[in-house]
């Protein structure tokens, strides 16, 4: 179970990355976030960004239908 | 952490997403202070950028008011501010781009009575003025009071910046004083092409930008030229000279000087 969750299932290109590196600031370091995203550009953008930028993205999985969580460490 | 309202966080997006401002750097933005001496060809995009950038205190000092024949370059001041002050002017743009700012005016010249007074006040100073003495007290006094600045100068189609810091090489390490009045024509004697200012300006407000995120390397102990008719970039070595009137082992000046101006800046 992660420490913090965030939705960004509503948020489009460029303000999905932003509000998980907005979450990201907020969370103490060695805690992690769940993401819960869209498939396609969210989810094939949101994990790359987020290890390019230093981050550790632990997981991905399938929720239901087109939800996808991202579990990412800080 | 700094609470950045819905608003704020689109607002600064494009900063949010790059590794080297993210939001801690956006904090840092919100946070700085910065004085643009001069609301002019090159305070007005240094300005500009400085507000949209939500650089939270700018300080602009200027004791002119806006004349038609400023508006070829000084992108700040609109036709209908003719007239107006330009510290008044600048004011209202850099509000309107970004209500997040704080905007201290000086309507005054900058001397040698209010230099150091004005200075003080601020983390990061941009020379955005048009003419050597003041480019010379500007620099005596940034380095005696530690302050970093950013130099700037433009004439005709060739431009001119350097950044100092505390310890890094000064004005006077490269010009030893300013040259007698009359002898080298200010932009308004020489003509000045106007998009010059933007490209030089720009320049400065990003090494501004980059001082208050500790990031990338400063136009420290460089001096960068350009050429647009030929639009050529150049950058020469510089440094910390011993023998510096101002910042070498034995300085000579102690205090700040109000040299004499060209007599045509006098006229106006
Ligand atoms: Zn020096």
């Amino acid at each position: 179970m992660a420490n913090h969750t965030l939705d960004i299932t509503n948020e489009h290109c460029p303000m999905t990355f932003v509000k998980t590196k907005i979450k990201l600031a907020q969370i103490a370091k060695g805690d992690t976030l769940e993401v819960l995203l869209k498939e396609g550009e969210p989810l094939n953008n949101v994990p790359k960004s987020t290890s390019e930028q230093g981050f550790e993205v632990l997981r991905t999985e399938q929720v239901e239908g087109t939800t996808w969580k991202v579990i990412i460490k800080k | 952490m700094y609470d950045f309202s819905e608003q704020q966080i689109e607002r600064y997006s494009r900063h949010i997403l790059l590794q080297d401002v993210g939001v801690e750097g956006q904090e840092k933005i919100l946070n700085a202070k910065v004085l643009v001496i001069g609301a002019g060809g090159l305070g007005a995009p240094v300005s500009l950028y400085l507000a949209a950038a939500g650089v939270g205190t700018i300080g602009i000092v200027d004791a002119d008011v806006v004349d038609l024949s400023n508006l070829q370059r000084q992108v700040i001041h609109f036709t209908n501010d003719v007239g107006k002050a330009k510290v008044k002017s600048a004011k209202e743009k850099m509000l309107a781009i970004n209500p997040d700012v704080k905007v201290n005016t000086y309507h005054t010249f900058l001397d040698s009575s209010n230099a150091l007074d004005i200075i003080s006040n601020y983390d990061f100073i941009i020379d955005g003025t048009d003419n050597f003495p003041v480019k010379f007290l500007i620099n005596d006094a940034c380095v005696m009071a530690g302050k970093p600045f950013s130099h700037g100068g433009i004439l005709r189609f060739t431009g001119q910046t350097f950044t100092h810091l505390p310890g890094t090489a000064c004005y006077r390490c490269m010009f030893k004083e300013p040259p007698p009045p009359g002898a080298v024509p200010t932009c308004s004697q020489a003509g000045v092409l106007g998009a010059i200012a933007g490209m030089l300006g720009t320049i400065q407000a990003a090494e501004a930008l980059k001082y208050i995120l500790g990031i990338g390397e400063l136009l420290t102990n460089r001096l960068l030229t350009f050429d647009a008719k030929t639009m050529k970039f150049h950058t020469i070595n510089t440094r910390k000279t011993d023998r510096c009137p101002i910042c070498g082992t034995h300085p000579t000046i102690n205090h700040l000087i109000d040299y004499e101006q060209a007599a045509c800046e006098l006229k106006k």
